[in-house]
């Protein structure tokens, strides 16, 4: 029990992760680097600027309903602001370019960081209240890991239901499936572009959130390993499938906390070279990953 | 004219760049410059054999700097005194413990050592492409790196490998950039060299017309592994340390940006992209540390050198998406002209890689 609901937590993490870069690949073909450290952005934005361990809080102390939505504004607006300024220029470079310059936005976002806040972790209680543990069926289960598989739910159907039902949603999705042609029908380019920056930093800020809460402290580098996983997943997904990177994300999350626990003992430091070896496995077998998105088989 | 005659200036030319700037460090004779002049070889050593496969192949790769790791603890088990072994490194087998080459000696075990991995390696990862075959790179890297971290008896886990000896001299450094960039001007216009150009280009057309586009990458890989593996044992000789994060993320990233910066279809691109971002970051430091100028010292806040280096990245991108260079190579002026009637009139930059230079 208790290991199906870390599986699940942890899948949560990367689940959002991986669909914030989806969201972002599907309608630019950019693999946005900068999405981990917009991730730490979103949370450090409720600091003051300080260099001391205990993080002088500001924005931390209002009550959840405001301090939600303060943090999702945040991480958009970043990305937002990330797109007008950086990304607008790459429309027409190729792949690799816009994913080296991604990544160095990313290393700028990092170092402003540092700047202000220097490198060592800090340590923020970020609604205390969650972390009491609530007992279902017989397992003792922290709140906060119920409430991130919740809202990861909750969230997911949202989204769907955004893409499927409304107008901004559909043109998303066309764009995602055939740039060109949506353009010509009329879709405008830099709004779809922007939303979709948008909602892949609110997304950002979404995980941003459950860390720190989880962890009770915040540095410049968390974001960093949850961006990877959730890269890796958005691939084994299926680049460009909202749906298969939902799954891999979940996948992945429940791979790490299995072999964790199946593993004998002397084999379990080595953990992450299984999963990663999974990860060429599923390459191997379905390169164009679990979910094929329908915009990126390779013509011939 | 022959491919050879026509192509031989590129090597020349970057050859005699890399000598100048060993001149310049000779010449300038301080200490933290001489390091610093290291640093550049060392970086042109291993982007040039990141370019050897990205470039020809058009698969980015994340995980070549795995090969590094593996050529820099090969180095480090080949060369540490027997005695440090012991203590250190107690997993060993007894005939690693008890041998002690000479660092160039360890250094070309361990490019044999990179590109044996690198073999395995490519067997499975080369039938994959595009972004999946970048994912299954970067697995590679992770791998490799988890394991180096935990492994505990033959590499010291997360801990710092110390006394691999130190080599402060610039001219193995400088010998081992030229090699990296000779290796990859004779693969480039060999017959294997000129098949994955065309595999990159048109890989349908390529396809039919015979190419064996799985085997070209394998054999693009296993060079450029060696070549990574080689600049990892001077690595290791270069600070006497390595530990397995050093050759992990942030070094896959530098070199990355470097070769991109450069021109990722270029191997002059590959050259002065290292040339032109060391000496940036160079310059950025010293203004870090403080410039006099008359009475007072000017100096930016720390920090703001990797901003500004961001920065400079970025702008140098959109000016030039197809890295500083673009496709072509740096050749004796009077080939130009006979370069620009080969080429297609009309550059795009930011399109796909069109035909290089050296492939006609």
């Amino acid at each position: 029990m208790q290991t199906l609901f870390d599986a699940l937590s942890l899948g949560s993490l990367y689940a959002l992760g991986a669909l914030g870069i989806a969201l972002i690949f599907g309608v630019m073909r950019l693999v946005n680097f900068a999405h981990g450290d917009v991730i730490s952005f979103s949370i450090f934005g409720l600091l003051w600027p300080s260099v001391d361990a205990v993080a002088i809080v500001f924005a931390g102390e209002l009550p959840w309903f405001l301090l939600i939505p303060f943090v999702l504004a945040m991480g958009a607006g970043l990305s937002v602001l990330s797109e007008i300024i950086v990304f607008r220029r790459f429309r027409r470079a190729n792949p690799a370019t816009m994913m080296i310059a991604s990544f160095a936005l990313g290393f700028v976002i990092r170092y402003f960081l540092l700047m202000l806040f220097s490198s060592r972790p800090k340590s923020i209680s970020l609604l205390p209240a969650l972390s009491q543990p609530v007992e279902i069926l017989g397992a003792r289960i922290p709140l906060l890991q119920v409430i991130t598989i919740a809202a990861t739910i909750a969230i997911l159907f949202a989204l769907t239901a955004f893409l499927k039902r409304t107008r901004f949603g559909l043109e998303m999705r066309a764009a995602a499936e055939n740039f060109t042609m949506a353009r010509m029908l009329g879709v405008r380019a830099n709004r779809v572009i922007m939303g979709a920056f948008a909602l892949s930093g609110a997304l950002a800020a979404a995980i941003g959130l459950i860390l720190a809460a989880q962890t009770g402290t915040v540095d410049i580098q968390m974001g960093a390993s949850v961006m990877l996983m959730a890269f890796i997943a958005t691939v084994i997904g299926g680049l460009g499938s909202l749906p298969g990177a939902v799954l891999a994300g979940f996948l992945l999350g429940a791979a790490s906390v299995v072999m964790q626990t199946v593993l004998p003992i002397d084999a379990r430091p080595f953990r992450d070279a299984f999963v990663y070896g999974a990860v060429i496995l599923v390459l191997i077998f379905r390169p164009q990953g679990l979910i094929a998105a329908r915009g990126t088989k390779e013509r011939v | 004219m022959s491919v050879i005659r026509r192509t031989i200036s590129t090597p020349i030319l970057l050859t005699l760049i890399l000598i100048a700037i060993a001149l310049i460090a000779v010449a300038a004779g301080s200490r933290p410059f001489n390091q610093t002049v290291i640093d550049i070889f060392l970086r042109v050593t291993l982007v040039v054999g990141l370019y050897i496969f990205i470039g020809n192949s058009g698969v980015m790769s994340f995980g070549h700097i795995g090969f590094t790791c593996l050529g820099a603890y090969a180095a480090a088990w080949l060369t540490m005194p027997p005695m440090m072994k012991q203590t250190l490194l107690p997993g060993l087998p007894d005939w690693l413990m008890n041998t002690q080459l000479p660092y160039w000696a360890g250094a070309i075990f361990a490019a044999i050592w990179a590109a044996i991995w690198a073999a395995l390696f490519g067997k499975i990862l080369m039938r994959l492409s595009g972004i999946a075959a970048s994912i299954a790179t970067f697995a590679m890297l992770a791998m490799i790196n988890t394991i180096y971290s935990n492994w505990e008896s033959v590499t010291a886990a997360t801990s710092s490998v110390v006394g691999i000896p130190i080599i402060r001299s610039i001219w193995p450094y400088l010998i081992a950039a030229i090699i990296a960039v000779i290796v990859a001007w004779a693969h480039a216009i060999s017959r294997a060299g000129l098949a994955l150009r065309a595999a990159r280009d048109e890989p349908t057309a390529a396809a039919a017309s015979g190419i064996d586009i799985p085997k070209q990458r394998l054999i693009a890989f296993i060079l450029s592994g060696a070549v990574m593996g080689m600049g990892g044992a001077l690595f290791a000789h270069s600070i006497g340390v390595v530990t397995p994060d050093t050759f992990y993320l942030t070094l896959t990233f530098t070199t990355l940006s470097m070769l991109v910066v450069g021109g990722i279809g270029s191997l002059s691109g590959a050259v002065l992209g290292v040339v032109i971002l060391s000496s940036l970051i160079q310059a950025l430091r010293w203004l870090e540390a403080g410039v006099t100028i008359g009475t007072t010292t000017l100096a930016i806040p720390n920090g703001l050198q990797e901003i500004a280096l961001g920065i400079v990245m970025i702008l140098i991108l959109i000016r030039r998406p197809a890295g500083i260079m673009a496709n072509s190579e740096l050749r004796w002026p009077r080939f130009r002209s006979e370069a620009a009637n080969l080429q297609n009139p009309g550059e795009h930059p930011g399109n796909k890689p069109t035909q290089q230079g050296v492939s006609k």
